[in-house]
């Protein structure tokens, strides 16, 4: 059995009404622990209000060799954008 | 009157720094690197509290008393902090239970605090709490997986509950600058939140698969609030306050 | 895709100042590089708590007492950002540590001198951190990712280091002749194993071209070192403390400081394992290592019993 505390991720939400962003990892034997290591790791200058976990090998990630494939399609959806969009300049709220 | 104000305060003050100074001597040795930074923490709070409560001694004299004047100038005899503070660390069991054991004290006495007619202690209280409060969430999470870990964490945290218990008593025992303060509501009576104090502790001691000890008869070690000590208190403050020593009146 | 595909892949992305991130394709080499680097660093920070350390129980006032901890324990974060970093590379952190328990791997040669007296911990504050520092910079701009972000972090926490060092040694130079005489006496001891800090010059430095090239490092050991030179000069003046090398001189052509030369023999030897407090350094973390063992796996004995059976389990997922 492996003897190290398992890998997690943390990230925090740095003032309320922000999304949770990814801070960096450490290692904890199960949450609880990871949410205070967390607090103790990464809040120690006021960084955050909120602190998630998740436990490293949680998390998929996409091939970064399949990125012309998911993400290249997106670049001729300009039409997608509000700015692709020609309206006259008496137009003041939309 | 003012100078029993000014012994509790110190009593104060003494216990949050010795507490500290000992936890501080974790860092850089821990178990882990995660917990390493979540002890020294806890040593900086209690080290941040104790300034607090020497500043509002120092200023209830007159100018030339300092903070560090008296954290560094008085010998044993004057430190009125509880005995638990003190003693040596020994392994992480040992020093999770003492830690434990305190912050429930601390909680359960700042709860009190915050009502005292004394506003400067009050302030001092409020700020506190909240940081003990961590403390205490901390420590009784490593009681419980120490007592509900493996079969030697388990012997580990049933010897120190052993080895502190009997300093566990004084806590509510008031020393007479702290009697005689009750009647003007600015201290705490500690005799009154023992329950509080045993029903904490002992829900977390169940938890960790550990039997709160009721025999009435444990003998209790009492002393440090009128400035009888360990032995070990005498290395800690030859340590601590050295260099105030050996080079008298400078600035650091 | 090919090798050399996947390589003119990853050359373009270097070329072009785009981050290399853990899941893409890298060259062994520079896996194997960063790796070795991160991790002394991470070593680094960690060994590096030990000779501060020593000073926390004797600082001289309550307020260097607590800065000079919180100070340490930014260590421990920043040697543990930087085991993250690295772990995203493939390497866990038990075997960071392992090679760095067994001496297999090194950590900055600087850690093995003795903190002696109060004035050597401004002294590490001004010129350790201060020469990390220099080195840390140019480095929030590496090519891999996670290094980069990791040093960033560090590089913000890093600057009240070097000031409450500088604020220690002023006050001391301001103090009693005793207490000037300590500064003066931390400098000599201090200021050479500074300067090794940025390693072997830059004809004897094995890795430094290729790290260029990889855009691992931005400036080459001589650059950084000559830097440091000659801010501290300036820095020892407002001290009024004396920088122990008297070929030390202004040079108007380079508009740079002139120094005099680095025992390299110390250095390499001290790398070896014969610094006054190589041996102490090491057995404190075998002995921290091993003393924690019983701890870690009760933690570990403990999360197994309550481990949910179910996925969903005991934590409240975080839409409640």
């Amino acid at each position: 059995m492996n003897n190290e505390e398992p890998l997690w991720e943390v990230f925090i939400r740095s003032k309320q009404g922000l999304d949770h962003k990814h801070v960096g990892s450490l290692h904890a034997a199960d949450a609880q622990t990871a949410i205070e290591n967390a607090r103790d790791v990464y809040t120690r200058r006021m960084e955050g209000v909120s602190i998630w976990v998740v436990e490293s090998k949680n998390i998929h990630s996409s091939n970064p060799d399949e990125a012309a494939s998911l993400y290249d399609p997106a670049n001729d959806k300009i039409y997608r954008h509000p700015t692709f969009y020609n309206l006259p300049d008496e137009l003041k709220h939309m | 009157m003012e100078n029993n104000l000014f012994n509790y305060t110190l009593h104060l003050a003494d216990n949050s720094l010795t507490m500290g100074h000992r936890l501080s001597e974790w860092t850089g040795h821990g178990p882990m690197l995660e917990q390493d930074i979540a002890i020294s923490n806890i040593a900086l709070d209690l080290i941040g509290q104790s300034r607090n409560f020497y500043q509002y001694a120092a200023a209830l004299k007159d100018d030339s008393v300092t903070e560090d004047l008296l954290a560094y100038l008085r010998d044993a005899r004057e430190f009125k902090n509880l005995l638990i503070t003190e003693i040596p660390n020994g392994d992480w069991a040992k020093t999770i239970m003492k830690l434990f054991l305190f912050s429930t004290y601390q909680f359960c006495f700042y709860q009190k605090l915050i009502d005292s007619s004394d506003k400067q202690l009050a302030a001092i209280a409020e700020k506190s709490l909240k940081e003990v409060t961590y403390h205490v969430r901390w420590s009784s999470e490593w009681v419980i997986r120490l007592g509900d870990g493996t079969e030697e964490s388990n012997k580990r945290i049933k010897l120190a509950m052993e080895e502190v218990w009997p300093f566990t008593g004084e806590m509510f025992q008031p020393a007479e600058y702290e009697s005689l303060l009750i009647n003007n509501r600015i201290s705490v009576d500690v005799s009154e939140i023992k329950n509080d104090w045993m029903g904490r502790v002992k829900s977390v001691l169940e938890e960790a698969t550990l039997s709160y000890p009721e025999d009435k008869n444990t003998w209790m070690q009492t002393g440090g609030k009128n400035g009888i000590h360990t032995e070990h208190l005498g290395y800690l403050l030859a340590e601590m306050q050295f260099l105030q020593r050996a080079y008298p009146g400078c600035e650091w | 895709m090919a090798t050399e595909e996947l390589q003119k892949v990853f050359d373009d992305k270097i070329a072009e100042e785009i981050r290399i991130e853990p899941k893409d394709w890298m060259p062994d080499d520079y896996r194997k590089t960063l790796i070795r680097q991160i991790s002394q660093h991470a070593h680094s920070e960690i060994v590096g708590m030990l000779p501060e350390a020593n000073w926390i129980t004797r600082a001289p006032s309550l307020r260097r007492k607590a800065t000079l901890l919180a100070k340490v324990q930014d260590e421990a974060g920043h040697g543990l950002y930087l085991y993250s970093a690295a772990e995203t590379m493939g390497i866990t952190r038990e075997e960071m540590v392992d090679q760095l328990l067994s001496g297999k791997a090194k950590y900055s040669s600087i850690f093995n001198y003795p903190t002696l007296t109060w004035a050597d911990i401004g002294a590490i504050g001004w010129l350790v951190d201060g020469a990390a520092i220099m080195n840390q910079v140019p480095l929030c701009r590496a090519s891999y990712g996670p290094y980069a972000r990791a040093m960033v972090r560090i590089c913000k926490e890093e600057s009240f280091h070097q000031r409450q060092g500088f604020e220690i040694l002023l006050t001391l130079c301001k103090g009693s002749k005793e207490q000037k005489e300590m500064a003066q006496d931390a400098l000599n001891r201090w200021w050479w194993p500074s300067l090794m800090m940025f390693g072997p010059n830059d004809d004897t430095s094995p890795h430094t071209a290729q790290s260029m090239k990889w855009k691992i490092k931005r400036f080459s050991n001589d650059e950084l070192r000559q830097k440091f030179v000659d801010v501290c000069n300036e820095q020892a003046d407002i001290l009024g403390i004396t920088i122990p090398d008297d070929k030390l001189v202004w040079n108007e052509k380079r508009q740079h400081y002139d120094f005099g030369e680095i025992n390299w023999n110390e250095f390499f030897n001290v790398i070896k394992g014969n610094g006054p407090c190589n041996k102490e350094r090491l057995a404190a973390r075998v002995s921290a290592h091993e003393n924690g063992e019983w701890v870690r796996e009760a933690a570990l004995a403990y999360a197994r019993k309550k481990a949910p059976k179910s996925p969903s389990g005991e934590f409240e997922s975080f839409r409640n």
